[in-house]
């Protein structure tokens, strides 16, 4: 507990008096711990046309007080990463494989029943879709206070209580007015800072967003991504931010893990990852920002689709779009290794710093200062050391 | 709310105005009672007598308009037959129907709700095929055949029930099971349809990643959403009980609303007939406007809106 309130005191007070009363502040963890831990992941997908694999052998860690961001583009499974951490995958879907261990409990080992028990108060999840993630038919206060109900046992009365002050968390105006409306009665960005109060009412040290603000206007965007960032803060959560937009994850992120038809393909500190990209298909999703181009100039794409589920080849997946591909990619999949002759620690990797050229420039890049070393460089691809001079 | 129900009552009635022309007009196209009521051997004298008696000598429209006059002092006329106030028949009739349906809808719902919902759990598993085949097969059979067969299994070859009449509680069970299986059937389909899509919204998934547990997904969460549809079809096939009711109190002899319709009808007991026909009418439209408030109370997005001053 004392080290827990050392870090911040002043912001980690009253997220550590919640805590308290959730019954997990001795678990309150310190900045920068590894609070996730997810080896081999793999989820399979019953189909008509037989099962699929979605997502294979994902690794990753996520660390209190730092965003971890998913990057991938639509069907990459970074969504079915969040729902099968979060346990609600779709009922054809099935964990296959690995182990999700948050605070030292491997939830993939756990029954859905005794999982429940962790939802809520030790991890939580928002959804892109407000509007279809709040049930229509309960008022928001109903909903606010349900995880109050459902974990701490309290009564309406003082899940209310609860609720109000979640609403004024995260900011919504007339908390004690609005708490008896429904959720369509709402704004797309004051439903989306409901969505995100129901997901830390708890104080959990995990929060999952899956594209979080891809439904709201730009300026709706900032502020809910603002509101995430003060939460983190005062709750030392750890948050793995899922996305498909490379300024969110350059401006929030603190590492990423590029995802690509099921497979983490790439992974490291955010700086170093934009700065000096590792895998052909990093490279390509970064050289495709048309921030840098000049006027009138074509537009650089990535040629060609991922492949389908039930279409994976043996070998590299990347392997049919890879401008370097080789025999040895047709034949072996690359393992996600540590990339040699990558800098540690948040003391390189500013924009024209590292690795060749710059190829996001213009895009602001936060460079983590002062925080413990950063985990380690991967990367899956035969030639993550050459790429660059190719 | 009570400016929405002033309005619903209002818009209400030019349609039971229509229904009473209707009936009123359809009624008279069976026939003259006189030919019904009076010895064959009875003189043309006797005949325009009793016509001329009961008024059904004047042209259609004055009829109308006196039976129009005597509705809106709530004066329904007598009945040809045992000269009693019709209305007060109509009445009479009326609460044994009501019991009979109300018994039947209930049970319906909650045995459909039931069952709907333990299939929509697992499409496609074994729960849901059996209560597809047996809600199909429920909702297919035709109630007057269900009837007869009833009678003849449990009331004649085992005696276990009695073949009609209204005297204890095993009167009650052969027509109730016949009214039963169609609505069960249809709202098993329903239930099920509507917890399926439901059990698959985002706000599913949601609340159980705050814990909420399997039950309380289902009852809390789902079940609330998934009951707009059956609230409408449940409406509807009360509705549809109304005509089943004439079938079924023929058939076991109950002595209800529809087995008095069929009587007048047959008997040519106009105002018999008009009265009960209004009473049912009015009844289905509170019936429907009681639906309505119904969507309201289930989701706030349907009700009328409040203009604030």
């Amino acid at each position: 507990m004392k080290t827990a309130t050392d870090q911040a005191p002043a912001k980690r007070s009253r997220a550590a008096a919640a805590a308290a009363g959730a019954g997990t502040a001795a678990g309150q963890a310190k900045a920068h711990d590894v609070v996730l831990q997810v080896r081999d992941l793999a989820v399979d997908i019953r189909t008509h046309r037989g099962t699929v694999r979605a997502v294979n052998s994902v690794a990753f860690e996520a660390r209190a007080g730092e965003t971890l961001a998913l990057l991938g583009e639509s069907g990459c499974g970074k969504s079915m990463t969040a729902k099968a951490l979060a346990g609600i995958m779709d009922p054809v879907c099935d964990l296959a494989d690995g182990e999700i261990i948050l605070n030292g409990t491997d939830l993939a080992a756990l029954s859905p029943k005794e999982r429940l028990k962790f939802a809520g108060p030790e991890l939580g999840i928002v959804f892109q879709d407000a509007l279809t993630a709040l049930n229509p038919v309960y008022t928001v206060g109903t909903q606010l206070g349900e995880a109050f109900r459902i974990h701490r046992g309290l009564n309406a009365k003082e899940a209310r209580v609860e609720a109000i002050d979640l609403m004024k968390r995260v900011g919504i105006p007339e908390p004690e007015s609005r708490i008896n409306s429904y959720p369509h009665q709402f704004s797309g960005g004051m439903r989306q800072r409901i969505l995100i109060a129901m997901a830390v009412a708890l104080n959990p040290r995990l929060l999952i967003a899956d594209e979080p603000t891809t439904a709201l206007d730009v300026t709706v965007q900032a502020q809910i991504m603002q509101l995430l960032r003060k939460l983190r803060e005062e709750g030392q959560m750890a948050v793995i931010l899922i996305t498909h937009d490379l300024a969110v994850v350059a401006e929030e992120a603190d590492s990423v893990a590029v995802m690509y038809a099921g497979n983490v393909v790439e992974s490291g500190p955010v700086s170093q990852v934009f700065a000096d990209p590792r895998h052909p298909y990093t490279k390509g999703l970064l050289e495709s920002v048309p921030a840098h181009l000049e006027r009138g100039a074509q537009l650089k794409s990535i040629a060609g689709s991922p492949p389908e589920l039930h279409d994976i080849p043996d070998g590299c997946v990347y392997q049919s779009r890879c401008p370097l591909v080789q025999d040895i990619c047709r034949a072996e999949r690359p393992a996600l290794r540590p990339v040699a002759g990558t800098p540690v620690a948040g003391n390189s990797g500013a924009p024209g710093n590292a690795g060749t050229g710059n190829p996001v420039a213009g895009t602001p890049v936060n460079i983590p200062s002062g925080k413990e070393p950063r985990p380690a460089r991967t990367a899956a691809c035969h030639f993550s050391e050459e790429i660059n001079n190719v | 709310m009570l400016i929405y129900l002033r309005k619903r009552i209002v818009s209400s009635a030019l349609p039971l105005v229509v229904v009473i022309v209707g009936v009123f007009a359809l009624a008279r196209m069976t026939g003259n009672p006189a030919s019904l009521y009076l010895p064959l051997n009875a003189t043309q004298q006797m005949r325009d007598d009793f016509t001329a008696r009961n008024g059904l000598d004047q042209p259609l429209l004055v009829q109308m308009a006196d039976y129009f006059g005597g509705v809106l002092r709530l004066d329904f006329g007598q009945s040809l037959r045992t000269g009693q106030d019709a209305a007060a028949m109509a009445l009479r009739a009326f609460p044994a129907t009501l019991q009979l349906a109300a018994t039947t809808m209930v049970l319906a719902v909650l045995l459909a709700l039931v069952v709907g919902c333990w299939a929509a759990l697992k499409p496609n598993g074994i729960a849901d095929r059996i209560s597809s085949f047996v809600s199909m097969a429920a909702a297919s059979i035709p109630d007057f055949w269900l009837a007869i067969v009833g009678i003849w299994v449990f009331a004649i070859t085992l005696g276990w029930l009695p073949t009609s009449g209204v005297s204890g509680a095993g009167a009650w069970v052969l027509p109730i099971a016949t009214l039963l299986l169609r609505p069960f059937g249809v709202l098993v389909q329903i239930v099920r349809g509507s917890m399926v899509s439901a059990l698959s919204e985002p706000y599913i998934k949601l609340a159980r990643s705050r814990g909420a547990g399997e039950l309380r997904v289902v009852t809390h969460h789902a079940l609330r959403n998934a009951a707009a549809p059956a609230l409408t079809v449940a409406g509807d096939l009360t509705v549809g009980l109304v005509n089943g009711a004439v079938v079924v109190e023929t058939i076991f002899g109950w002595p209800g609303i529809g087995k008095l319709m069929i009587d007048s009808i047959l008997q040519r007991d106009f105002a018999v007939l008009q009265a009960a026909v209004l009473l049912t009418a009015v009844a289905i439209f509170a019936l429907n406007i009681l639906i309505d408030m119904g969507y309201a109370l289930l989701d706030a997005r349907v009700r009328p809106v409040t203009v604030k001053a």
